[in-house]
């Protein structure tokens, strides 16, 4: 609980902060506006409620931000294509689906690593090398290249979204199911329990707090990848459609609601994986 | 068909000679841990040039490896020109900036307790957005140059380096703090003598957790607004043409890079951080 207070005071120094900066970056239009006028440019307090109330700012205020954001969730019908909730959706189920395919294969490929030296040897210097590639670069090439083959909507996004979650849940994985040690694997040996045995009743449990770490990197990396796969498809739906075409039209205020709107999902995704590990770990007597 | 049914043989020939490496003695040297992924390697190669001249798969949708090569082959220039506008102008100047304020931060806050309770969960919190999605801004703000790639890195690396700095400011421990006090020690001596060396594995994990962030951040930045030079710019370009070698070999080289900066940290972190358990073998 002593962390409330401390976070609080931090949140409340960057919002003071981003008063400021809205404050000095919209600054020079208000004084553009004025000499246009031919006045003279307000003073202060006139300065501050015309830079914090514009309505293309280069910097928008917090509660602009937050205005937007009401509006376009709670103030609209779901349906309609300017909700956030409407496009929310179509990222996340994106994300959802990619996030799922992506922790099946990582999941099925660690198992065949600890399982078999060879592909250990082969596949996981490359697992690990893959990491350092800029796999997100990709992305619009992955869209392209399904389009023309015929697969169209969410599975392109889903499949980008499946290649960033893969890697984190491959690596920790294989580092979870190695986790109990040459004492435990003996004590199984000891019981005559063969490789599936061992591999169920102490691989797998041991891996758990392992998979729901990487996990929560997955997710992440999964929301990641499929707002950077709706851009190539020019702006149809989706967050990172609202970020595109907010930037073609100067709409920084729609930039920062849909900006704001990923933040939240994404911490509500890792929120959600926190609260299935805690109930996990629970379960299993693993909790801390 | 033929060249279909020979990478197949190819492919079972090599994973034989895998399976019989990877039990031989062979792999317990250090230039048989590396000829087993190195043959994998190849097979990938052999198996994608064999399956895509086999099928007769379209260059439009997946172009064979000699191809890719022979592009890099003939637009070396323009590869160069792209990788010095992306890799060292966006990402390696962003990702120093970045980093060098993130360590700086840590050091700022690192006397007040009551700042870094506030800090830490706002950085770990926001380490795990898609910060990605204030390219569109950054380009707004600092134009289509590179000026605008390198805030997006700033912003992407900064976090991930902050929070690894602070843990690794709070990793020394008290036998040892209280050492250095015996030695009436000053704050700073005890910062640049104890606490900071001992930071640097996790300051050198948040460097490389952030080398592979930087390049992904200047690559994407280009997506949404840049001059006619870039990675990012080409591959984007590439894609109206359907020019699909040339966006694998801005891949090979994004690969490339991407590598060798990740390899070029942890090689400094083994020589900074040679005492550590993990680099000792």
């Amino acid at each position: 609980m002593n962390r409330i207070l401390p976070v609080l005071t931090v949140v409340l120094v960057i919002v003071a902060l981003w008063y400021v900066a809205a404050v000095g970056m919209n600054r020079a239009w208000v004084y553009d506006q004025a000499s246009r006028a031919g006045v003279e440019p307000p003073g202060l307090g006139g300065l501050i409620t015309a830079t914090i109330n514009q309505e293309r700012p280069v910097l928008p205020a917090p509660h602009q931000v937050a205005a937007e954001l009401w509006k376009s969730t709670v103030g609209m019908a779901v349906t309609s294509k300017r909700s956030l909730i409407y496009h929310g959706w179509i990222t996340v189920s994106a994300t959802l689906l990619g996030f799922a395919m992506g922790t099946v294969l990582g999941v099925v490929l660690a198992v065949g690593i600890i399982h078999n030296r060879a592909m250990d040897l082969s596949v996981m210097p490359w697992a690990i090398a893959s990491q350092t590639i800029p796999i997100l670069a990709i992305a619009p090439m992955i869209i392209v290249v399904l389009n023309s083959v015929g697969l169209q909507g969410l599975v392109p996004k889903a499949i980008i979204s499946a290649y960033l979650s893969f890697f984190p849940v491959v690596v920790g994985m294989v580092k979870g199911l190695r986790s109990p040690d040459q004492m435990q694997l003996d004590l199984l040996k000891t019981y005559n329990a063969g490789d599936a045995a061992a591999f169920w009743k102490l691989r797998l449990p041991a891996s758990v707090p392992y998979l729901f770490a990487s996990l929560k990197v997955g997710i992440a990396a999964s929301l990641v990848g499929a707002i950077v796969g709706e851009l190539p498809t020019g702006a149809v739906a989706g967050l990172g459609a609202r970020l595109l075409s907010g930037s073609y039209y100067g709409q920084t205020v729609q930039i920062w609601a849909a900006l704001f709107a990923a933040a939240i999902v994404a911490a509500g995704l890792v929120a959600l994986i926190g609260v299935a590990e805690r109930g996990a770990l629970k379960r299993m007597g693993m909790a801390r | 068909m033929t060249l279909v049914v020979l990478s197949l043989m190819f492919w079972a020939g090599a994973w034989v000679l895998n399976v019989g490496l990877a039990q031989s003695a062979v792999t317990r040297s250090r230039a048989g841990r590396l000829l087993v992924p190195a043959i994998f390697g190849i097979t990938v190669l052999v198996v994608w040039e064999g399956m895509v001249r086999g099928l007769g798969v379209s260059p439009v949708i997946l172009p064979p490896p000699s191809a890719v090569a022979a592009r890099i082959a003939v637009s070396l220039p323009t590869l160069w020109a792209d990788f010095l506008q992306t890799a060292v102008k966006g990402a390696l100047l962003g990702y120093l900036i970045g980093c060098g304020a993130a360590v700086l931060t840590a050091i700022a806050i690192d006397r007040s307790p009551f700042l870094q309770r506030g800090l830490l969960p706002v950085g770990n919190f926001v380490a795990a957005l898609p910060i990605v999605g204030i390219a569109p801004i950054m380009v707004m703000w600092f134009g289509f140059d590179w000026q605008s790639k390198a805030a997006v890195v700033v912003v992407m690396v900064f976090f991930p380096v902050l929070v690894n700095t602070v843990a690794g400011l709070a990793a020394s421990d008290r036998m040892q703090r209280d050492l250095m006090a015996t030695w009436s020690a000053s704050y700073w001596q005890g910062l640049f003598k104890l606490r900071l060396p001992a930071a640097m594995p996790f300051i050198f994990n948040g460097l490389k957790i952030a080398s592979t962030l930087a390049l992904i951040g200047a690559i994407v930045a280009e997506f949404f607004g840049s001059p006619i030079v870039g990675m990012g710019f080409r591959i984007n370009a590439s894609i109206g043409q359907l020019a699909l070698d040339m966006i694998w070999a801005e891949i090979a080289v994004a690969a490339l890079a991407g590598s060798a900066f990740y390899g070029l940290v942890a090689l400094i972190e083994r020589g900074v951080t040679f005492w550590h358990p993990s680099q000792r073998h």
